[in-house]
């Protein structure tokens, strides 16, 4: 146990109070005795200070002294749990509309989504929301936790209406790949989450946190082709290592092999790759996402922001780039601006060429009457971009295939875009 | 997906995402530092910004804060690390501030240098020019952590605003910023307590001895078991035992509580965490002050 191979996964709940969300997190890290005795005590107490007589589980989740005076969740809070094969890192974001920035803040690293809703109320607005997002930004498995099915008595009808209910919508997601799982479960009582119900006798599948246990993630994605964004040059001249110059990356696809003939992008030179080191030793192969040093046969001048890829397997180059946008600044897009697109670890000025399409965030219909993007608005765009970006769309490759959009005035984050 | 590649640790994962941010550190900021506590989380960042950067030596200066009540064993071994990797110690005084006026000492038999710390922080990251302070800090410690970005954004007065962070998507972090602001960058957000020890042990990582237990003399104090020192302001009826026991946290003498363990192992001190009921900020007397205790002190500038 002591450095037990255990494997990661990250998941992201999107969903409000009404949803039974903070209970569900609350009942996932309870029931999986991931919660801490002074972390109980200190719910008692704040449970009892609020005229509740029940341990209330959903203030486990409790955040920050602002919120907890508006009753409302203002950010994305990270948390962590494990079972003996898996860590955990749940992105818990709230889930109105005007929240749309934290879900897909939450989603762009997230390999399994949780979507909530009231078996009482079916799909509303805000699980289609939850639901087009996690789809949007490429997370492989949704699981729609069907809840409260205490208070219909486990139905098994009323949870197969909502089932049905969201399969029917599952044809207009904007990835078809992403798979959909449902589970009927109690949060407040706890059936299905950690524990498999009595109360549901009709229902044969996992509980949900069987599935978070076994699902199938594929994050290192050894199987892409190989993309290393360059960093930085580590360059020394010692006794005992002369003359010593390395380039340094998280590999963003791909395996990377000593041996290996490869292409420099957009520079367009070629060498081949001599060795790859990381502090504890050299390595014959590297997979994404390991951060490793590559040493290559050429001297090669090779600043931050150019790309090793393997020759034959390359990238597309271009200054013409095609956005899926999302809006998070609270100031409007300006079409008249320049903005500073980042892409891995390149960065240059861009220009929009043109809004195409600017949807309503409850129909997620395009909306002809938006002419320009405000806070939480999803579309597509076209950027040209001053320098050449090295990329491959974002359906390929989740971090050759993203950007965002830096405010050149106030340097704040504006959007963040997945290339078509 | 291809069955036959190897899949790769939490351990593994958690360390590449870490390097890559160090080295994006090291990339979009100037003069960057590390904030260095001499305890395990801190030591377990150098380690990771020495495996960044190998075999060129850490980019980056240690900037230590020394309430003048720190454990002796911290301040032996931050010495001894400080000259086995060639780093470069910078030390921020709290009696300096106090006696130049900007902090002014808590009274009375509670009394601690922890909020003093923001102010000799502050001081002295504005005194080098650091625009990029790196700490230690894990989402898993405390709530207000939890909402903690990779990159954190202080305005000039050093201050974190969490209403107004910056959304940080995938692997991507802006640490643009104008001048007189500064950012904190956390490597370690995504570690929890458990991670930090199998990686210390898979890494075998030298921590201070304090970790391991060992007798000491402690006096018990509203259910906290703390060292026995001459920082600690004694209380009538109060005496001193010798006990066995651990730090699972090295803060301050005066607010640091020891567990009664007998864990004088990694192995041991691993089973012990998998076991063990409470969190590892429970004992920390600066935390019980109230519910937002950390939050507070995070908004004016803390670690």
């Amino acid at each position: 146990m002591y450095h037990e191979p255990t494997s990661l996964l990250r998941f992201t709940t999107a969903g409000s109070v009404d949803d039974g969300k903070s209970t569900l997190i609350g009942r996932l890290l309870y029931d999986s005795k991931s919660i801490f005795e002074d972390q109980i005590n200190a719910v008692e107490a704040a449970s009892t200070k609020r005229g509740k007589e029940q341990i209330d589980l959903s203030l486990l989740t409790d955040g920050l002294k602002a919120e907890r005076e508006q009753g409302i969740t203002i950010d994305v809070a990270y948390r962590y749990f494990a079972t003996p094969n898996r860590k955990f890192i749940i992105a818990d974001t709230p889930g109105h509309a005007e929240y749309t920035r934290n879900m897909v803040t939450g989603s762009s690293t997230a390999d399994v989504a949780l979507v909530l809703c009231d078996v009482r109320h079916g799909m509303v607005e805000q699980s289609k929301r939850h639901l087009y997002i996690a789809s949007l930004l490429g997370i492989e498995h949704i699981i729609i936790c069907v809840n409260k099915m205490d208070l219909v008595g486990f139905d098994q009808a009323q949870y197969d209406a909502v089932v049905q209910e969201f399969s029917e919508y599952a044809a207009k997601l904007p990835n078809q790949s992403s798979g959909l799982q449902y589970v009927p479960i109690s949060a407040l009582e706890g059936d299905n989450v950690v524990h498999a119900s009595d109360h549901t006798p009709w229902y044969d599948g996992q509980t949900l946190m069987q599935l978070l246990e076994n699902l199938e993630v594929t994050h290192h994605q050894g199987h892409q082709q190989l993309r290393f964004p360059v960093q930085g040059t580590v360059r020394v001249d010692t006794a005992q290592h002369p003359d010593y110059r390395a380039y340094t990356g998280q590999i963003a696809g791909g395996t990377l092999r000593v041996g290996d003939a490869v292409e420099i992008l957009p520079a367009g030179r070629t060498s081949t790759v001599t060795s790859i080191e990381t502090m504890t030793g050299t390595l014959e192969t590297a997979v994404a996402p390991q951060s490793v040093s590559v040493r290559l046969a050429d001297d090669i001048d090779l600043p931050r922001g150019e790309m090793i890829v393997r020759q034959g397997d390359t990238p597309t180059v271009g200054q013409e780039l095609k956005l899926r946008l999302c809006w998070l600044s609270e100031t409007p897009l300006n079409p008249g601006r320049k903005y500073v697109l980042q892409h891995t670890s390149n960065a240059t000025r861009c220009v929009i060429k043109d809004i195409e399409v600017v949807l309503d965030i409850n129909t997620l219909e395009a909306d002809p009457e938006k002419k320009t993007f405000a806070t939480n608005d999803l579309g597509r765009i076209v950027v040209k971009t001053m320098k050449p970006i090295v990329y491959d769309p974002y359906e390929k490759n989740r971090v050759t295939g993203s950007v965002i959009l830096i405010d050149e005035a106030t340097h704040v984050t504006v959007a963040g875009g997945m290339i078509v | 997906m291809t069955k036959n590649t190897p899949s790769l640790t939490h351990l593994q994962l958690i360390e590449a995402e870490s390097i890559h941010m160090i080295r994006e550190v090291a990339a979009q900021f100037e003069k960057p530092v590390i904030m260095f506590s001499g305890g395990k989380d801190s030591i377990t960042m150098l380690h990771l910004c020495r495996k960044a950067f190998w075999p060129a030596p850490v980019p980056f200066p240690l900037l230590h804060i020394d309430t003048g009540h720190n454990f002796p064993e911290t301040l032996a071994f931050r010495d001894n690390l400080v000259e086995e990797f060639g780093l470069k110690l910078i030390v921020g005084s709290v009696q300096a501030s106090i006696d130049k006026g900007t902090a002014v000492e808590e009274t009375g038999k509670d009394a601690s240098r922890i909020r003093l710390q923001t102010v000799s922080l502050l001081e002295a990251l504005e005194a080098h020019g650091f625009d990029c302070a790196l700490g230690g800090a894990r989402r898993d410690e405390e709530k207000a952590r939890a909402k903690e970005r990779f990159f954190s954004h202080r305005d000039e007065f050093g201050q974190w605003h969490p209403r107004h962070q910056r959304p940080e998507l995938w692997r991507m972090y802006n640490g643009r910023r104008n001048v007189g602001e500064h950012f904190r960058a956390f490597p370690l957000s995504n570690w929890t307590e458990m991670d930090i020890w199998q990686y210390i042990y898979k890494e075998e990582i030298a921590i201070p001895s304090l970790y391991f237990a060992h007798d000491r003399e402690c006096v018990v104090r509203n259910g906290i078991i703390l060292s026995n020192s001459e920082h600690l302001p004694p209380v009538a009826d109060e005496t001193p035992q010798v006990m066995q026991v651990r730090f699972r946290t090295i803060g301050d003498m005066t607010c640091t509580g020891a567990v009664a363990s007998d864990a004088d192992t990694l192995e041991k001190i691993i089973d012990e965490v998998a076991t063990t009921r409470t969190t590892e900020r429970g004992a920390r007397a600066d935390d019980r002050r109230s519910e937002t205790s950390l939050e507070d002190r995070k908004r004016e500038g803390y670690f």
